[in-house]
């Protein structure tokens, strides 16, 4: 009946009114695994009254307790009446030590919510994270006003820490992605053109393409990648270790310290690097041109200079203001809506640079479209 | 006290013999002996720096002494692997300085997890087995659905006390367990760990600051000074000794304050 002591209970058949049941075993929380399953299936004996004998129980624990109390009030909502004899006084002791905590056991049942119910909490829930964003947006606005009336409170040192982070630690990485872009696009394009014996054009794909759409764009998506997520990290741990609590009780804005100099580096820093990507890419496009097209580099340059307007190259620069406002406020905003946990700066993070990558792509889209009707 | 009522002869739970610890040039520990029984709340105190922590981080393989043995339930823990070790690790619980529950999870599921690990309960039976040690720990029943953030410093401690005793250990370490409370969470902190030994009947291994809880909770208390043990006894013992460091440490202001409020209690 007992093997390894594990727990268990027997019944010994029915002598008289009264029903005996017998525990045995080691009533741990290593011993119940198996007679919890048993319990749930078991068909208690019919009669009124029954007696537990639990002297054979050699071994007693919270769990094994809270296991048997939970089955003898199940009886007892039956409308039986349980006599539990032969428990040894320690293990009894334990015994009314549980009893008397169990109303905190009873875990109230929770129930799902439907599910238009939960689509409903979720926008719901929803619209003050719009909201908050937006006033995030205003007051780091009114913040930059304060600092262009008063430009001594302008912070210089984190802000050119911020450009050195932002901007030159980024050049190695941004310049080889956009210089292996433009290689792509020439390796793509050089077989259409040779078809047609239009091997200058070239010239025209790589330096419309670069220049006007793909290096201010991909550009902002690895600076979202790069250092939108560690803004959102800054600050979200800054607010885990109540830093930002601390700056508010000396008398300095978060925003002031943290936000704005983070924003106007990076107003500074992405133009620079897209200028510097929109460089490195022509030059990728332009040495895949030689080796496959046979267009040398003077010939390239040449048509480069008739195909692409001072407009295609100032559209793709204007850009990326607008997007390193974007990477910076979303950043800066979602590190500030980290509550309490280590999870929450992971969970703030991911939304930072998802939120920012798509709202970039959404704008690039707009500003193609606002070219579009200006015809630049 | 209560070590009387034990059989002279048992096994201690914790036999620490010759331990040394080094960290790079520093001594921490030079043969370091001490013994817990079962069944005793044993406290570790000393200066900041004296090695109590680092005594206990050993206690619980955390961390490996230089040399010296130390035997938990009878086994020598010094360069055991992870594997030896998991058995012994399910018999003993620890309670942290600042908690260490998980910030991802609710009180409920911190303690609910070291159950989910090591047993083959059903999750119904793991929830009430949950509730039931939160209520244990003196916790109200609203705190189990709620994260350790939206907690108060006392009630943190108590979620992670909640979660050593998951598994119903013989053997609790509490690290600090009084540390940055008010008094009145203090002095509940005090009755719970004698409740907790009275009723389970625990081993318990604490280190503290707190004279308070020295005198009101501790069987016997080992005082750590220069690496070395310089007074075990039970408080009333040590509060005579004419070791320089264990007056020091008992007689200084605070010492004195809670030595004469023990007596006008008794």
């Amino acid at each position: 009946m007992t093997n390894d002591g594990m727990a268990d209970l027997t019944f010994a058949g029915t002598g008289g009114a009264a029903v005996d049941a017998r525990c045995v075993g080691a009533w741990t929380v290593h011993g119940i695994a198996r007679l919890e399953q048993r319990l749930a299936d078991l068909s208690w004996p019919e009669g009124r009254d029954l007696v537990v004998d639990a002297s054979a129980v050699s071994a007693l624990d919270t769990s094994g307790a809270w296991l048997l109390q939970r089955t003898l009030r199940a009886l007892e909502k039956d409308g039986r009446t349980v006599r539990v004899q032969g428990l040894s006084p320690k293990f009894d002791s334990l015994l009314q030590l549980i009893r008397a905590r169990e109303l905190a056991a009873e875990t109230p049942v929770t129930t799902q919510p439907g599910m238009l119910a939960r689509l409903g909490e979720r926008v719901w829930a929803g619209v003050p994270g719009t909201a908050g964003y937006l006033s995030f947006v205003g007051e780091s606005f009114i913040v930059l006003l304060r600092a262009c009336v008063h430009p001594r409170r302008l912070r210089w040192r984190p802000i050119l820490h911020n450009l050195q982070i932002a901007g030159v630690d980024a050049l190695p990485i941004t310049g080889l992605l956009s210089f292996l872009m433009g290689i792509v696009i020439a390796y793509q394009g050089a077989d259409q053109l040779q078809r047609f014996g239009a091997n200058i054009f070239i010239a025209d794909l790589v330096g419309l393409a670069m220049l006007r759409e793909l290096s201010p764009l991909m550009t902002a998506i690895i600076i979202a990648g790069r250092s939108g997520s560690a803004y959102t990290a800054q600050i979200g741990t800054m607010k885990v270790t109540e830093e930002i609590d601390a700056l508010r009780t000396i008398g300095v804005a978060p925003q002031e310290l943290l936000v704005l100099p983070k924003v106007l580096a990076l107003i500074v820093a992405l133009p620079l690097l897209t200028v510097y990507t929109d460089v490195m890419g022509v030059l990728g496009g332009m040495i895949m041109a030689q080796s496959k097209l046979d267009v040398s580099f003077g010939s390239f340059l040449e048509r480069l200079d008739e195909a692409i307007s001072l407009s295609s190259y100032v559209v793709g620069v204007s850009k990326a203001p607008v997007f390193a406002m974007i990477i910076a406020l979303v950043g800066c905003y979602r590190g500030f809506q980290v509550t309490g946990s280590a999870e929450s700066v992971g969970k703030q993070t991911t939304l930072s640079v998802v939120q920012s990558i798509f709202l970039v792509i959404v704008t690039d889209a707009l500003f193609s479209i606002v070219f579009n009707w200006l015809d630049l | 006290m209560t070590t009387s009522t034990r059989p002279a002869n048992s096994e201690p739970v914790i036999e620490v013999r010759g331990l040394s610890t080094r960290f790079g040039e520093a001594v921490v520990h030079q043969d370091v002996n001490l013994v817990v029984h079962p069944g005793e709340i044993f406290a570790l105190v000393g200066g900041s720096g004296s090695g109590k922590s680092t005594l206990l981080r050993e206690a619980i393989l955390l961390q490996e002494p230089a040399s010296g043995s130390i035997r938990v339930f009878g086994q020598e823990i010094v360069g055991m692997s992870d594997e030896q070790a998991l058995p012994l690790r399910r018999r003993w619980g620890v309670m942290f300085e600042r908690g260490a529950l998980f910030s991802a999870l609710t009180v409920t599921g911190n303690v609910a997890m070291v159950l989910q690990e090591h047993t083959q309960l059903s999750e119904r039976l793991i929830a009430e087995i949950a509730a039931v040690k939160i209520a244990l720990t003196g916790l109200p029943a609203d705190a189990g659905p709620k994260y350790p953030s939206e907690l108060s410093g006392g009630m943190r401690k108590r979620a992670s006390l909640a979660r050593a005793l998951a598994l119903d250990p013989e053997l609790l370490f509490l690290d600090e367990p009084t540390a940055g409370l008010d008094p009145l969470s203090a002095s509940g902190i005090d009755e719970l760990v004698r409740n907790l030994r009275d009723s389970l009947g625990l081993t318990i291994m604490m280190v503290t600051h707190d004279l308070d809880l020295l005198w009101r909770a501790a069987d016997r208390v080992a005082v750590l000074g220069h690496g070395q043990i310089v007074g075990v006894g039970t408080m009333t013992e040590l509060s005579k000794s004419d070791d320089p460091l264990v007056r020091q440490y008992f007689y200084g202001p605070r010492g004195r304050a809670a030595w004469e409020q023990t007596w006008k209690q008794k």
